[in-house]
């Protein structure tokens, strides 16, 4: 950059104007910081807490609540039960939106009942209810379907033509009674969020594949899925952070594998309420920062090509020297767009 | 191949009760350029896109390099084709888009390289080397682990181009090629088509761009309202226009 011109003039010097105060800020900061010291005085001076019996020990030689055996446990059953809920729900959310964007009537209408009803149930209702299912049905197995309807037809009685099959209450009670809850309730939200990730990919994209000759399976996976990740993977992690909370739920199965019903049990044995429940608060605020992270990853890993990040940080840059901090400085993937 | 590399025999095309194209005929030799010019809303690119059935016709033919695009005739009666025997016909037609529609989430280089790998499942290297080649034709080949949001209009056209060439058409298709971009980046476009149609590439070209087809074109369709008004020799139709309509037209872009 010269500091002349084509014409001679000289570059008159760069503008160093004072900033606009903002006076109502440091009101504001004032007052936060004043709560935020109530808040820790309340904390730290309040024998009821109960840190101790938290961290480090629960009297009698044993571990802190939050450390305890059955509470790791029930920490791990919360882990399961949120990868198997979370990978069913994505899976067969696909499944579902894909089906209900058919053309085909019939597929697309099976999709809409099944978001309507598994929206319309509370999970709580639904965890109950799937407990509880083993009174439907003595057993369950894979084979022909209606085969005993069928061996009347031609006479036989008692036809039975199961491969497989097991007792109901084996199956259904516990475990993966919650699971299949909590995993077949979170498909019907993930199918919406997968629809609004496909249509919001331009139509030129799927008839430039097809233009090209890809089948209309390659141009879904190659082409519209993966651009559709982007609107895809914000609401996902919304509803696997829900995902962790909703576990608790499983409780009325009854599923014990499970982080809140082993704190729980803890507080009626030992008659402690409060710090059993801040252990609980730790605990899942541990693992939704841990997956916030790793939602920031993926998030990244699915923008590639369009410089959002770039832009976000040119945004942040821009608002910190609003508030007379650096000035802006373009990201590296900020420019182009 | 036939001496026809396009056919199309009294092509109707109609959206609900709207219809957009009654009657078009015309035919393309290999190694022809063939401009398509008119008004918008003629049924221009809707042609265009039928020729690679994007769009289904509703009566009449089309055939490309002999065969019948979208149906087979068997018995007197059509019968639709699957989805990957129409697949199976695309790939000899390359098609370009005036929105470009490059794939934004894979850089220039996977973007061409993707429809040999994954629909003729050509082996990966020798693609790569055809790919870096055609990329370099276009003029792009510093641009080739870049993604598409990186480049201007006319380089995302440019490999738009080089992305169509990569399967080896028989045929190709542009609609509008120049009309998102620039003014000045419009030559940069048309020199790597016309390097295209030096070559003896065979063309149907939708274009505003009557330089482009007085100077490129080897036959030249003007169509309006559904129909091909006149055609003939771009320099004969454009130069001097026998229908009243194809005047108006030319007197108002030239």
């Amino acid at each position: 950059m010269t500091t002349e011109t084509e014409t001679g003039r000289a570059r008159p010097e760069a503008i160093k104007a004072v900033p606009v105060r903002h006076p109502g800020r440091w009101v504001a900061i004032a007052v936060l910081t004043v709560l935020v010291a109530m808040f820790l005085h309340l904390v730290l001076t309040n024998d009821r807490f109960n840190w101790r019996f938290i961290f480090v020990s629960m009297g009698e030689g044993k571990r802190g609540a939050m450390f305890t055996g059955p509470v790791l446990e029930g920490l791990r059953g919360t882990l399961l039960l949120t990868v198997l809920a979370m990978l069913i729900g994505v899976g067969l959310g696909i499944v579902v939106a894909i089906m209900r964007l058919s053309t085909n009537p019939i597929l697309s209408s099976v999709a809409f009942v099944y978001t309507w009803v598994f929206r319309a149930l509370p999970r709580l209702v639904l965890a109950i209810l799937f407990g509880n299912l083993g009174i439907l049905w003595e057993r369950i197995g894979f084979g022909l379907p209606f085969d005993q309807q069928i061996g009347n037809l031609f006479g036989i009685h008692d036809l039975n033509a199961q491969f497989y099959s097991i007792k109901a209450t084996d199956l259904l009670s516990g475990f993966l009674a919650g699971v299949l809850a909590l995993g077949l309730s979170e498909a019907a939200y993930m199918a919406e969020i997968v629809r609004a990730g496909i249509q919001s990919v331009d139509e030129g994209q799927s008839e430039a594949a097809s233009a090209l000759g890809l089948s209309r399976g390659q141009v879904l996976r190659r082409i519209v899925l993966p651009q559709a990740m982007r609107v895809i993977v914000p609401p996902t992690g919304n509803e696997t952070i829900a995902m962790v909370k909703d576990t608790s739920l499983v409780a009325f199965v009854p599923v014990t594998f499970e982080l809140f019903f082993q704190l729980q049990a803890i507080s009626s044995r030992t008659f402690v309420v409060l710090p059993v429940l801040i252990a609980a608060c730790l605990w899942y605020l541990i693992i939704c920062s841990v997956l916030m992270v790793v939602q920031f990853f993926v998030e990244r890993y699915f923008s590639r090509g369009y410089g959002t990040a770039g832009k976000a940080r040119m945004r942040l840059s821009g608002l910190a020297a609003e508030q007379g901090g650096a000035a802006p400085t373009p990201g590296p993937g900020g420019a182009g767009i | 191949m036939t001496d026809e590399m396009v056919r199309a025999e009294n092509v109707h095309k109609s959206f609900g009760s709207l219809e957009v194209l009654k009657g078009i005929d015309l035919v393309v030799r290999p190694g022809e350029v063939c401009c398509v010019l008119g008004p918008s809303g003629s049924g221009k690119s809707t042609f265009l896109r039928c020729i690679n059935h994007l769009e289904k016709i509703n009566a009449g033919r089309i055939f490309v390099d002999g065969d019948l695009i979208g149906y087979r005739e068997r018995g007197g009666k059509l019968h639709e084709l699957k989805e990957k025997e129409v697949a199976a016909q695309r790939r000899a037609i390359g098609m370009v888009f005036q929105r470009f529609n490059l794939f934004p989430h894979m850089t220039v280089l996977q973007n061409v390289m993707e429809a040999p790998c994954r629909v003729k499942r050509e082996n990966k290297n020798e693609v790569r080397d055809r790919a870096a080649a055609l990329l370099d034709r276009v003029g792009l080949a510093d641009k080739i682990d870049g993604y598409p949001s990186q480049l201007s209009g006319g380089q995302q056209q440019r490999v738009a181009i080089a992305r169509a060439l990569a399967m080896r058409p028989k045929l190709m298709l542009f609609d509008e090629p120049t009309s998102a971009l620039d003014p000045e980046l419009v030559g940069e476009v048309l020199d790597v088509m016309k390097d295209l149609a030096r070559d003896g590439m065979t063309m149907v070209v939708v274009t505003h761009e009557i330089g482009f087809a007085r100077e490129v074109g080897d036959s030249l369709i003007f169509m309006d309202g559904g129909v091909v008004v006149e055609q003939g020799p771009p320099r004969e139709v454009i130069g001097n226009p026998q229908q009243e309509r194809t005047q108006a037209f030319l007197s108002k872009v030239l």
